[in-house]
């Protein structure tokens, strides 16, 4: 999924009086892609979505869409449309014209527009709903109105805030895919705004995590996971256990003294913040630590603990192990295949790991 | 758990020996007006029509009913566009001051009207050199409803949801589009309850339009020039019965509208006027 | 959130839309109350009698010195600003301010010279010493108090009644009452009060007269021999019918409080073995008590300015302030009068509306 720029902000802030809202964001979103902003709660994900669809001002920089400067361009004249966390569909008005809403000021024939107001709620899974009031639709369905809404002006560009989050689980994993699915067909780039990291991995092609309105990362599911740049990020994403190292030598490898499993040689890569000599931390994901049951073997490097607790997930059990020099017990998770006991608390147990498992971050 | 009525009797008998006295003048209002004596007193007497049919020899009462029909009119208008647009702006986004500007709008709720009198009666004969006129009257009755426009208006705001303007300009309609296509036809029903509840208290308002009606007569000032003539008072009881009359009918569009229009917005009835 | 000064976009438009109704009640009410001040100023009868300076100065050194003194007098609280501000103008006018005497002289003559147009304190003298107004008489042997006390213990009155008859109904319509009936009952009592003014209070004349509804069924049922002669043309006469026109005004804003009362409150009380009188004394009652105080406002602060009803009601005893104050205007043409007496009556108001909300939060810490 590559291609130009469609949209680009530089160094852009935004101020609510004193409160710093945006902090020098810069972001280039790609013609096509899936991008998703994604950080707790007031980190200012809705504010810079409102400010590209030109609802807020920005303080400072500049924001392009399209290779045009989008600074005194009004919302309802710049290329993006928006499906807004209520859904925001106008209650006065049928499905079939809260679709049509946004053809108003266009000039084709009423025949045609109909028509294009029937394709979009086909689109959505709404056809023939195109007759029923809006304010007795049910959260998914006004979701999809939304969406058809939106999609029928064949926007540049699709802003979504937290569209899935007043939706129940399951409706929650089934729109998650139409949407994915959606995005693939019409081509459209998507911004989605939400604080569930699941979502965000599951349907970004890009996501940018934000911390106190500033992007702390900007990457691919995969390396977001996987090599995060920083504990905040690590630690937002999923679970990590952290644990302090010394960076001993760095050369084509990095030559690490991890606490509690030793010494052992990492790959330039999986220190994304570079390697300087001296203290660090190490970070490592609970799904690459293994218990090595009775019986079992392995080739990896093994260090020894006793389970301190133990949650019974169904499909995984969690454990949190104690090893001997290390201050926090290591979390980790083991599916439950035939033949695998659930450990009890208190059990001695060995665990193995893996080197290339290991991300280095700042301590 | 037992029904209410069981729980405490009294205060159910004490709230309807209280809507009695609520209602006590507008029960016997039509029992007069229909009543074919002079002396309004029990017993009655027989049943006539006689006092609503000399309503319409009095070309006097005709031109104040006109009067007082033009100053509630454009009163209903004016307090309701002042209304809009404070309970537009109450709905949106805090900044410094804003309560106490809010309260200055409804400040002429709590002003005595004798003041309000004096006052504009001041203005417009000492500052704007002016005689009284129909159309002062027309400004104090507007200074006057548009807290209750207001008060009205509030709820229809209130629950409107602001990222439904933010839609319809995202779907590209100007700011003034947005308003008229989706802001007004949700808040419609409070509008136009609004304008009656206006319409009502402006017909109704004897006080300041007292002081500032100069040479015009309004309906209200119309009727405390009859105080004194005991005879007329059977009169007074058939333009009473037609006044009550249009109130109640005014009042019961205006809350099946304010009903009607919180129900279109999806929304919880959160009381009535006021 | 953020500091002083700041507004947002939106908060500029939320301020966009208030301001045209904030500017016509500007305009409607401020300045004309601000007129009523100067006004009350002006005493009639003693018109401009152009004797100062003018008899021994040529008129155009007169007028020249009118214009000075005025100015004087006009920018001497800005020299105060700028001196406190201090930087260049602020010495300048350090340096004006030295000639303090000037000052003084300058408000001196400013003084005498409205004096000369006709303005003066004499309206607010009379207020305080004309006996009708405040300060009472003995007339044909018993104490006549003045019309602004009694206005006020009739305003007290009808608001006392008011309120505590209103608060029943108020407790009825939110605890008694379904809930899908409440709007209705709210409704209801609201009904009254939008018809038309005047007509009740004549009605309640037909009421309450010698020959009213209330004599004649009293007579009809043999209850009482002779008509009820103390319920119309009196003071009583004017509570009752004030406190029928007001019921709505006190009942809303006590049910609205009560309505905010979390229905679980009363059940824990309750729970802790109290009973019910004791519940209502010491959660529901105090609860409310936002209400009773909007209540007790919106009713006290509007009667005052009623003239209507003592005037067809309260027969000759019953007349008020407002009576006068509409005398003074249309029927004595002393606007100046009226005007001093319409600022003191109002000044009253607030100083009693005062009083009781001092006295409530007082008694509300202690409590
Ligand atoms: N109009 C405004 N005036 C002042 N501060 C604001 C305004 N809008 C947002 N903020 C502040 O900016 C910060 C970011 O808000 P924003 O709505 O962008 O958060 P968010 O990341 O979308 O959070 P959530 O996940 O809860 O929706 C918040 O602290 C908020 O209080
Ligand atoms: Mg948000």
């Amino acid at each position: 999924m590559s291609g130009s720029p469609l949209i680009t902000l530089r160094g852009v802030n935004k101020h609510y009086g004193d409160y710093h809202a945006l902090r020098d964001i810069e972001l280039e979103i790609r013609q096509g892609e899936f991008f998703s902003l994604l950080g707790p709660s007031g980190c200012g994900k809705t504010t810079l979505l409102r400010t590209i669809a030109g609802f807020e001002d920005l303080s400072s920089g500049t924001l392009m869409i399209d290779g045009k400067d989008m600074a005194r361009v009004p919302a309802n004249e710049r290329p993006t449309n928006m499906v807004f966390q209520s859904y925001a569909i106008f209650p006065h008005l049928s499905v079939a014209q809260n679709v049509a809403f946004g053809l108003r000021r266009d000039s084709r024939p009423k025949a045609e527009k109909a028509r294009a107001v029937a394709e979009a709620l086909e689109m959505v899974g709404l056809a023939g709903y195109g007759g029923r009031a809006a304010h007795a639709l049910s959260g998914g369905q006004r979701q999809r109105v939304a969406l058809a809404r939106a999609l029928i002006l064949q926007p540049k560009v699709l802003l979504l805030d937290e569209p899935l989050s007043a939706l129940d689980k399951k409706m929650r994993e089934q729109m998650q895919v139409e949407l994915i699915r959606l995005q693939r067909n019409v081509g459209i780039t998507f911004i989605l705004v939400t604080h569930d990291q699941e979502e965000a991995l599951v349907m970004s092609d890009r996501i940018a995590v934000m911390f106190e309105g500033s992007i702390g990362q900007m990457a691919d599911p995969e390396t977001l996971y996987r090599r995060p740049n920083s504990r905040r990020v690590a630690d937002f994403i999923g679970k990590m256990n952290f644990l302090s190292a010394e960076v001993t030598a760095a050369g084509a490898t990095v030559d690490l003294d991890v606490q509690g499993l030793g010494r052992g040689s990492i790959a330039r890569d999986q220190a994304p913040n570079g390697a300087p000599a001296g203290p660090a931390v190490v970070g490592i994901r609970p799904e690459t630590l293994t218990i090595v049951f009775d019986g079992e073997h392995t080739d990896r490097r093994t260090i020894d603990g006793v389970v301190d607790e133990v949650v019974y997930y169904g499909d995984m059990t969690y454990y949190d192990v104690r090893v001997p020099g290390v201050d926090e017990p290591l979390h980790l998770s083991m599916r439950n295949v035939i033949g695998r006991p659930v450990l009890d608390v208190g059990t001695p147990t060995r665990i193995s790991w893996d080197e290339r498992a290991l991300v280095l971050l700042d301590a | 758990m037992k029904p209410p009525s069981m729980k405490f009797p009294a205060l159910r008998i004490y709230a309807i020996i209280y809507l009695l006295f609520l209602f006590a003048p507008i029960i016997l209002l039509p029992i007069f007006a229909f009543n074919e004596g002079k002396i309004i007193a029990f017993p009655l007497t027989g049943f006539s029509t006689r006092w609503f049919e000399t309503l319409w020899e009095r070309p006097s009462l005709h031109s104040a009913v006109q009067s007082s029909l033009i100053i509630a009119v454009l009163t209903s208008i004016f307090a309701t566009i002042f209304g809009i647009f404070a309970a537009r702006g109450g709905a949106m986004a805090n900044f410094p001051f804003k309560g106490g500007i809010i309260g200055f709008i409804m400040l002429p709720l709590v002003l005595p009207e004798i003041i309000l009198a004096v006052a504009l009666l001041v203005l417009v004969t000492k500052v704007l050199g002016l005689a009284p006129n129909l159309y002062t009257i027309v400004l104090a009755h507007t200074l006057m409803c548009t807290p209750y426009a207001t008060s009205v208006l509030n709820g229809a705001f209130a629950n409107l949801d602001a990222s439904l303007e933010e839609a319809a300009m995202d779907l590209g309609e100007s700011r003034w589009g947005a308003f008229r296509l989706v802001t007004l036809p949700l808040v419609m029903p409070g509008i136009i309850s609004a304008m009656l509840i206006s319409f009502i208290i402006s017909l109704d308002e004897f006080i300041v339009a007292f002081f500032l009606s100069g040479n015009v007569t309004t309906l209200p000032v119309y009727i405390y020039g009859l105080r004194r003539q005991s005879d007329q008072l059977p009169i007074i009881m058939a333009l009473g019965t037609i006044l009550v009359a249009l109130s109640i009918i005014l009042l019961v569009a205006a809350e099946i509208l304010r009903r009607r229009g919180l129900r279109r917005a999806g929304l919880e009835d959160a009381g009535g006027f006021l | 959130m953020a500091a002083g000064g700041f507004i947002s976009d939106d908060g500029r438009r939320a301020l966009r839309s208030l301001l045209p109704p904030f500017v016509y009640a500007v305009f409607l009410m401020a300045i004309p109350l601000a007129t009523v001040v100067v006004v009350s100023f002006q005493i009639r009868g003693a018109a401009a009698s152009g004797e100062w300076l003018d008899g021994a100065l040529p008129p155009p050194v007169a007028i020249a010195l009118r214009v000075m003194v005025l100015l004087y007098a006009v920018t001497l609280p800005f020299a105060f600003v700028l001196v406190a501000r201090g930087g260049n103008a602020g010495r300048i006018s350090r340096f004006l301010l030295l000639a303090a005497p000037l000052w003084v002289a300058a408000l001196w003559l400013s003084w005498s010279y409205l004096a000369t147009l006709g303005f003066g304190f004499g309206n607010y003298a009379s207020v305080f010493t004309d006996p009708i107004n405040i300060r009472g008489a003995v007339r044909g042997g018993s104490w006549l108090p003045g019309l602004l006390p009694r206005s006020l213990f009739v305003s007290v009155a009808v608001t006392a009644a008011t309120v505590i008859l209103a608060y029943p109904i108020a407790y009825f319509i939110s605890f008694r009452v379904a809930p899908e009936n409440k709007s209705l009952w709210i409704f209801l009592i609201t009904i009254p009060f939008w018809t038309s003014y005047l007509i009740r209070i004549f009605l309640w004349k037909v009421i309450l007269g010698y020959s009213g509804v209330v004599n004649t069924a009293l007579t009809g049922l043999g209850i009482i021999d002779e008509p009820l002669t103390f319920i119309l043309y009196n003071v009583n006469a004017v509570i009752i019918t004030l406190a029928h026109a007001y019921a709505p005004f006190a009942i809303l804003p006590i049910y609205v409080a009560l309505e905010k009362i979390d229905r679980s409150l009363k059940e824990a009380a309750r729970d802790l073995g109290e009973n019910r009188l004791h519940t209502f004394l010491r959660v529901t009652l105090p609860l409310s008590v936002p209400g009773i105080v909007a209540a007790v406002l919106i009713v006290f602060i509007p009667t005052i300015g009623d003239y209507v009803t003592p005037e067809l009601v309260g027969g000759s005893g019953g007349l008020l302030i407002a009576n006068r104050i509409q005398a003074l205007f249309l029927q004595v043409n002393d606007p100046g009068l009226g005007s001093a007496l319409s600022l003191v009556t109002m000044a009253a108001v607030g100083i009693v509306a005062g009083l009781f909300m001092l006295s409530l939060r007082r008694w509300l810490k202690r409590a």
